[in-house]
């Protein structure tokens, strides 16, 4: 939680919002990832895509 | 009482630095104590350590702050890839994995590691965040003696900013000035530190060291200057820079150059690690440096016409290129310069814990206009005499204690005088990258085949390498040109005619190696081929014993100078414990080591093969 209100407040300041959804995209691709490497949610992951 | 740990970390030097009620209190990177060079990862033992030295813990801390600000970097590094996609696509997919699962949540991975080191988890200490270049401004400007001055800092790349002119004024630092990447200074001369075969973002004080062996004189410098400014580089009245990316790679690829086009444009191939060093590589690095001195120049102009003050301090990677600090003095544009001597991003730890405490807090600045407030950069570990004993005992060293400090200095100087070289380590270690006079080898710098002796049986180092001497304060004018209190080792000076032997015609054609060799000075391990040295001043207040031992060699030859290198081999950083100074000394040619009033002569060691065996390898650098 602390991440995404200093990440928000980071783009405000800066009025950047557009680099919202990239980092968001990214980030939830990155936790995908990471949970994927793990056997028992890999399953669950691939029928996502 | 005001407390907070500042901390840099996780690009290249990892440091560490307290504050206490604005004083210094402690200061030292995190490679001294892994013993790998530029250690980049979390500064958990100089941390510790900050926090033994000042008898703190951490609930006892106001805040700790973090040298950059990495959402502010990620931006650009977004922002970067966006702009030249898809080119970039592969180096985009290299940086984002340790972006995503590390730097972008560093707030996070900072608590954690502290928690580790004993933080307690609800702990209520801010963690602040400063910018890059504020961290470098503030770590030129508070320290200094000035109590206003522009501030000049120049470097690779921070967040956007790659060079900033500023200004300190009471306890504010103010940024008016920022030039943005890709337009870079320190990248500039890394990718020729590149194309020359050193290594980024350590070899840089190579190709410096490299340069003077150039031909200022050669149609191939001139050209080689030519090609830069007409292809690479333009260069503004202001000092600021406009990098052609086609010549360029670091924004798109894991690599600084397109060698072919850098390969078609010089006309030589790039040179590898270790290939020999011709007359090709000597010209484009002096071309380069002297380019540089151009930029540097131009910008304090730029700064004294913002600003308007008579003093400047200076910080940021470049600002350890001594050469060009040196002629910067010398062009008179300001009064006075004081420039940071941890200028690299070991010393943004600092510059962030200073610039929190007076804009985060606003407390004042207690100025010291007799000194700095850098303590002569002695802010890092020292040993007692229990612990040099302690080690005497484990590898069963012989060595002599002297009760009597003047007998041992008396002791000393015989031996430098007769050639012999010593391995100097007393009190707290330096902070920054120069051994100033607490973990140094010393050496007779009129010593004939004394820089050889040094570079290939002692340090390990490229023959071409040269030696700074250090030398009694009182002594510097009769010996270099326009010298001025130099404690830092920042800044190069041309030695004294007098001091001059008559070079044979042609010397400036020679090859680097016959240059090298050709008497040319008194003081020959300390000369460069252009009769240039980096000057170390030395004052009893700064170390009454080194200025005690280097009075005693002026008694004895007229001059109170010795050489002064790095206690540590090629590739290894300095020496931090009498363990790691007693191992450097036995697996090397050094004669003599005295650790605080210990005598250790190698012929009376006899346990040298077991304590050579658990010497720990050093990558050469």
């Amino acid at each position: 939680m602390e991440f995404l209100s200093d990440m928000w407040q980071f783009l405000s300041e800066r009025k950047k919002y557009w680099l919202a959804p990239i980092i968001i995209f990214l980030v939830i691709l990155s936790i995908l990832f990471l949970i994927g490497s793990s056997s028992a949610v890999s399953s669950l992951i691939y029928t996502l895509f | 009482m005001s407390k907070i740990l500042g901390i840099s970390a996780f690009y290249h030097d990892s440091a560490a630095a307290i504050l206490v009620d604005g004083e210094i209190v402690a200061a030292v990177q995190e490679e001294r104590f892994t013993r790998e060079k530029h250690y980049a990862d979390f500064p958990s033992q100089s941390i510790e350590y900050c926090l033994q030295e000042a008898n703190l813990g951490f609930d006892e801390l106001d805040a700790i702050v973090f040298y950059d600000k990495p959402f502010l970097k990620f931006e650009r590094l977004l922002e970067t890839y966006f702009q030249r996609a898809p080119s970039g696509f592969v180096s985009f997919l290299n940086a984002m994995p340790v972006w995503l699962n590390k730097k972008l949540f560093l707030k996070g991975l900072i608590r954690k590691e502290l928690r580790k080191l004993g933080m307690n988890k609800k702990s209520k200490v801010k963690l602040l965040f400063s910018e890059h270049h504020l961290s470098h401004a503030a770590s030129a400007y508070y320290p200094s003696p000035f109590e206003d001055a522009a501030i000049i800092t120049i470097d690779g790349v921070g967040e956007w900013a790659t060079a900033t002119i500023g200004r300190g004024r009471g306890s504010k630092v103010e940024i008016l000035k920022e030039m943005h990447f890709p337009h870079s200074v320190g990248l500039l001369y890394s990718a020729f530190t590149y194309f020359l075969g050193f290594r980024v973002n350590s070899g840089e004080y190579k190709l410096m060291g490299l340069a003077p062996y150039g031909n200022e004189q050669a149609e191939q410098t001139e050209i080689f200057k030519k090609t830069i400014l007409d292809k690479l580089v333009q260069v503004f009245d202001d000092g600021s820079i406009w990098l052609n990316q086609e010549y360029f790679s670091y924004t798109t690829k894991m690599r600084m150059i397109p060698d072919n086009k850098w390969e078609a444009l010089f006309g030589f191939p790039k040179r590898k690690e270790g290939d020999p060093i011709d007359n090709n590589h000597c010209n484009l690095a002096l071309a380069i440096q002297e380019i540089t001195e151009m930029i540097v120049i131009r910008m304090a102009k730029g700064a004294r016409r913002m600003t308007g003050c008579e003093n400047l301090c200076l910080a940021g990677g470049v600002a350890l290129n001594c050469v060009a600090n040196g002629k910067l003095e010398r062009a008179g544009i300001f009064d006075n310069i004081w420039i940071q001597p941890a200028a690299g991003d070991a010393g943004g730890s600092l510059g962030a814990a200073l610039a929190v405490y007076h804009m985060y807090f606003n407390l004042d600045r207690e100025l010291n206009s007799e000194s700095d407030g850098m303590k002569s950069a002695y802010l890092g570990p020292g040993y007692s005499d229990h612990e040099v004993e302690a080690m005497n005992e484990k590898h069963k060293a012989s060595c002599e204690k002297f009760e009597n400090e003047e007998e041992l200095i008396a002791e000393l100087a015989t031996y430098l005088e007769k050639g012999s070289v010593v391995g100097w380590f007393q009190g707290r270690m330096e902070f920054g990258p120069r051994s100033l006079g607490n973990r140094s080898i010393l050496a007779n710098p009129s010593s004939p085949g004394m820089q050889e002796i040094l570079n290939e049986k002692i340090k390990n180092r490229e023959t071409f390498r040269p030696f700074a001497p250090m030398i009694l304060e009182e002594d510097a004018a009769a010996v270099f040109e326009g010298v001025k209190s130099a404690p830092y080792m920042l800044k190069v000076y041309q030695l004294n005619e007098d001091f001059r032997k008559d070079i044979p015609e042609g010397y400036k054609e020679l090859s680097a190696l016959d240059k090298l060799y050709t008497e040319r000075s008194s003081f020959q391990a300390i000369t460069h081929v252009d009769f240039s040295a980096r000057v170390q001043t030395l004052s009893e207040e700064q170390n009454p014993k080194l200025h005690k031992l280097l009075s005693e060699i002026k008694l004895r030859t007229g001059i109170g100078m010795l050489v002064n290198t790095s206690f540590n081999v090629r590739g290894e950083p300095i020496v931090c414990t009498p363990e790691d100074a007693y191992s450097c000394f036995i697996n090397t040619g050094m004669d003599y080591l005295v650790i605080h009033n210990y005598l250790y002569n190698k012929s009376d060691q006899v346990h040298l093969v077991n304590t050579s065996s658990e010497r720990k390898e050093f990558p050469k650098d």
